[in-house]
């Protein structure tokens, strides 16, 4: 039966994953200027030109180079970068463990402590230091990343102490994590955007299931409150909470592009901004790719989530 | 402090002697805000008996109930007062309300156990039924190995009457019916066989059969297991069933207390007087909600409006007979029946909701459809409505056929016809004054100008006892019985024919229930209203309605005129039901 429900999930993951790479080919066809011509600069020949472009295959119909393009996103391989003219996968390689890295790190922070503080909350509601958290949450919910990320390199880098690097300087071939420090900015902005969205919903949730009836009888049952809250409570507060979860963790995937600007962080978003700037279409498709290929899967582990916590789903569908 | 209201006494049962397990003395309980909520309340509970605790909603018996398990809800905190248990047959006294948090953990669930109102609530989704008893157990340390806990798991089951099996203990609450489920948190309760058993409303949520088995599981055990039992409810029917003792409380008083016979039978206080007078009765001898009537706030023509039971005289009609016109032209075109319900089927699937379905109704007529839940009352109604357009075969409106849905339906059809839900509670917008939700019905029929629409709502709110004063009061100001009256005017706006009440007093209280009752009783009678009355009460039938349905498992069984079908009942489900009915 489980098994079932999430093989249908699938599918239906792949069938977005489809409809996504229809569009964002499309839109890169839409896109003004010719990738030839932006390779060579402006004082090629035609001539050069013709040939490069019969090289690239682009004189072929846009389907057939859909087709040719999709075959390559299954073997991993995501085509000829038109600005440095290497493989895109090899481009890439490096800078999606980095994202990856920046996001894991985060993501890991983040949902405990977007729990914890929300079920903190819950507990204390009312009370002082929950006014306060809610006040913080608010702030820190609307206010954008990078003024977060100023905010910090302000306090932490450069005006008040000088005691992290305010941007990453990584050597090219040296992997980001090999000096921990430099992490540690990028990686609390992530946090302190992503985790106020947290602890509001784990508050709201859990205020709901504290107050639901067998959060009660739990109690008259003589249960713990520590057992009441941790066995009764908190497993019913997490399906709604995985899902905003999920939007969070799929919005670090985009919003991690203005993060490693700012910190210069050899990621993604770099590559992103790279890649837009010198008109490197395959680049830009492939981390559009990567982006909607995080949104279904984290979407996907909230339904999960979701049909765990709750037998009546796991039963019924 | 304030006066504290003498209790009227029928015997001394309540002064100390051995039989008492759990006394309560002088309890006062009082709300963060300071307001006091229980003004010295003293009763106590005996040995192998069930003492009843009635009251209407907000009387604070459930209060009361927790208090004695040292649990208050959120925003209450104890006042002053005492609360003595004597476990386990212990010569001593423990004070539940002095105790620290550990060691009153340590009593509920073993010495005091709790059932609660709603079981679909009260139990946990994500635990299975086994391991939900299992957790008492465990908790409380019963026996002295794992082997022991795991039989009485099994042994407690049985006792309630379910299947003690693994597979039926893996089973989650959602798997099971009400009346299982129920069951499964009697068991819970009895499992670490405690002294004392806090009752709320345990059958509230319950159809009249399942109610009785439940009953007759609690009476049961308790008898087995010699415990001490506090049943609370609003329902006398139910207290005359199971206990033995019973004490009535009004607005935080406790106002009298005896033995049921004595009580019940011969009331002292005269709000006990009162509440007998609102329980409806299976023999319909008396009239429900003449003194209710007297206890709302009556508009000005309300000593008028002297209320009885079916054909009698008419009342006069005071000035809110706006509509007579209408319902007498609609009386008189009509050599066809007002509403014809014909041959009305629907199936989800392979379930079959309603299977061949067939109704009259002429004016001022009321038709009581009667059934359990899940047997497609409610679907009926809502097919009646055009609210459910999935079913097949015809619903006639004075001859005419009415399309399925009412999207497709004319507007004076849509008119005709008119639904008050179950609940008042989620059926007005909240955001929204009564009078505003009362003229959205006269826009969308699009009608008159906004002050003869005004005037309409106005005069609707005169006709169910309400009064001019709450058109700009919204639904968090009114109490359940108010916000009946003002769903019951909103359907009344546009001078329906027809009125589809669904399980509209089950939420109430027996005495809002009785004025309710009363108040539909004028409206048939003032506006010539034929009702579709729909319920699983089986004791307002003959308060209600000329004619019975009963409906059971998407079949009407029994059909006729109320007395007809009460004294003959040809099917045997009927006769069960009437069998089930808690007597008076």
């Amino acid at each position: 039966m489980f098994g079932k429900v999430i093989g249908k999930r699938l599918l239906f993951s792949a069938f977005i994953l489809i409809a996504v790479s229809l569009l964002v080919f499309g839109a890169t066809l839409l896109l003004p200027g010719d990738a030839a011509r932006a390779i060579l600069g402006q004082q090629a020949t035609p001539e050069r030109i013709a040939a490069l472009n019969e090289q690239l295959g682009l004189n072929d119909p846009a389907w057939l180079r859909y087709f040719h393009w999709l075959g390559g996103l299954f073997v991993g391989d995501f085509g000829t970068s038109s600005a440095t003219g290497g493989s895109v996968s090899a481009l890439l390689g490096d800078r999606v463990w980095a994202s990856f890295v920046l996001m894991g790190l985060a993501a890991i922070v983040s949902v405990p402590l977007g729990i914890g503080l929300g079920v903190y909350q819950a507990l204390h509601r009312g009370g002082r230091r929950d006014q306060a958290m809610t006040g913080a949450s608010l702030v820190f919910a609307a206010m954008p990343e990078f003024v977060i990320g100023i905010g910090l390199i302000a306090i932490f880098a450069t005006s008040v102490f000088q005691i992290l690097p305010a941007v990453t300087l990584a050597p090219p071939g040296e992997p980001v994590w090999n000096r921990p420090e430099q992490l540690i900015l990028p990686t609390l902005t992530l946090i302190l955007v992503v985790t106020p969205y947290i602890v509001r919903m784990m508050r709201a949730t859990m205020i709901e299931v504290l107050d639901s009836g067998f959060v009660e009888m739990a109690r008259l049952k003589g249960v713990p409150e520590k057992r009441v809250i941790l066995r009764h409570a908190v497993p019913h507060a997490l399906g709604p909470v995985a899902q905003v979860v999920a939007i969070q963790l799929a919005w670090l995937a985009g919003g991690v592009v203005v993060v490693e600007f700012l910190f210069r962080y050899p990621g993604l978003g770099q590559a992103l901004i790279d890649g837009v700037t010198y008109r490197d279409v395959q680049v830009v498709q492939a981390i559009s790719m990567l982006v909607a290929a995080v949104y279904v899967v984290v979407n996907l582990a909230a339904d999960v989530v979701g049909i765990l916590t709750n037998p009546k789903l796991r039963s019924a569908a | 402090m304030s006066p504290k209201t003498q209790t009227v006494r029928h015997d001394d049962a309540n002064e100390p002697n051995e039989k008492i397990v759990l006394r309560v003395t002088d309890l006062k309980v009082v709300t963060n805000a300071g307001d006091e909520i229980l003004h010295g309340v003293d009763f106590a509970l005996s040995r192998g008996e069930i003492l009843g605790l009635v009251g209407e909603s907000g009387s604070g018996k459930t209060t009361a109930g927790l208090a004695c398990m040292g649990h208050f809800r959120e925003g209450l905190k104890f006042g002053s007062g005492s609360v003595s248990i004597w476990p386990r047959g212990d010569a001593t006294a423990v004070e539940v309300l002095d105790l620290s948090e550990v060691a009153v953990r340590d009593l509920r669930g073993s010495r005091i156990a709790y059932i609660p109102q709603d079981p679909a609530l009260s139990l946990n989704p994500a635990m299975r039924v086994g391991e939900q008893i299992r957790e008492v157990l465990d908790i409380h340390g019963f026996g002295s190995s794992d082997r022991e806990r795991t039989d009485r798991v099994a042994e407690v089951l049985v006792d309630v009457g379910l299947p003690g099996d693994k597979t039926y203990q893996k089973r989650w609450p959602h798997q099971l019916s009400g009346g299982q489920q129920q069951r499964i948190g009697i068991a819970m309760a009895f499992a670490m066989y405690p002294d004392v058993l806090i009752l709320d409303e345990p059958t509230t949520g319950l159809d009249v059969s399942t109610q009785s088995v439940v009953l007759d599981t609690i009476r049961q055990m308790t008898v087995a297991n010699n415990v001490a039992g506090l049943y609370i409810t609003h329902d006398l029917a139910v207290i005359k069933d199971i206990s033995d003792r019973v004490a009535v409380m009004l607005r935080g008083d406790l106002v009298e207390e005896g033995p049921v016979s004595a009580v019940l039978d011969h009331p002292q206080h005269e709000y006990t007087q009162m509440l007998m007078s609102a329980v409806p009765d299976l023999d319909g001898r008396k009239t429900i909600g003449d003194g209710a009537a007297e206890a709302n706030k009556p508009s000005e023509d309300d000593d008028q409006t002297h209320i009885l039971v079916s054909t009698g005289e008419k009342p006069s009609p005071g000035g809110t007979d706006s509509d007579g016109s209408e319902s007498g032209g609609g009386a008189a075109s009509a050599t066809a029946p007002l509403l014809e319900v014909k041959d009305i089927a629907l199936a989800y699937g392979k379930a079959q909701i309603l299977n061949g379905i067939n109704l009259t109704l002429e004016p001022g007529e009321c038709t009581m459809l009667l059934g359990e839940s899940g047997s497609g009352k409610t679907t009926l109604s809502q097919c009646v409505a055009g609210l459910n357009d999935d079913y097949t075969g015809s619903v006639k409106l004075r001859g005419t056929e009415l399309e399925r849905s009412t999207r497709k339906r004319s507007n004076e059809q849509r008119v005709g016809i008119q639904y008050v839900f179950q609940s008042p509670f989620s059926s007005l917008n909240p955001r929204r004054s009564i009078g505003q939700s009362l003229t959205v019905p006269l826009e969308m029929s699009g009608e008159g100008t906004a002050a003869s629409r005004k005037a309409v709502v106005e005069e609707a709110l005169d006709s169910v006892r309400l009064g001019r004063s709450f058109y700009h009061r919204r639904p968090g100001d009114l109490s359940g019985g108010e916000r009946q009256r003002a769903a019951i005017a909103r359907a009344l706006v546009n001078a329906p024919s027809v009125m589809v009440c669904d399980e509209i007093t089950s939420a109430l209280d027996v005495s809002v229930q009785a004025s309710i009752v009363a108040l539909l009783r004028t409206l048939r009678e003032e506006r010539q209203l034929a009702m579709l009355f729909v319920t699983h009460n089986i004791a307002l039938s003959r308060h209600i309605a000329d004619n019975l349905a009963v409906l059971n498992k998407g079949k009407i069984v029994d059909y006729g005129p109320t007395a007809q079908v009460l004294e003959n009942p040809t099917h045997e489900y009927t006769r069960a039901l009437i069998a089930d009915v808690p007597k008076f």
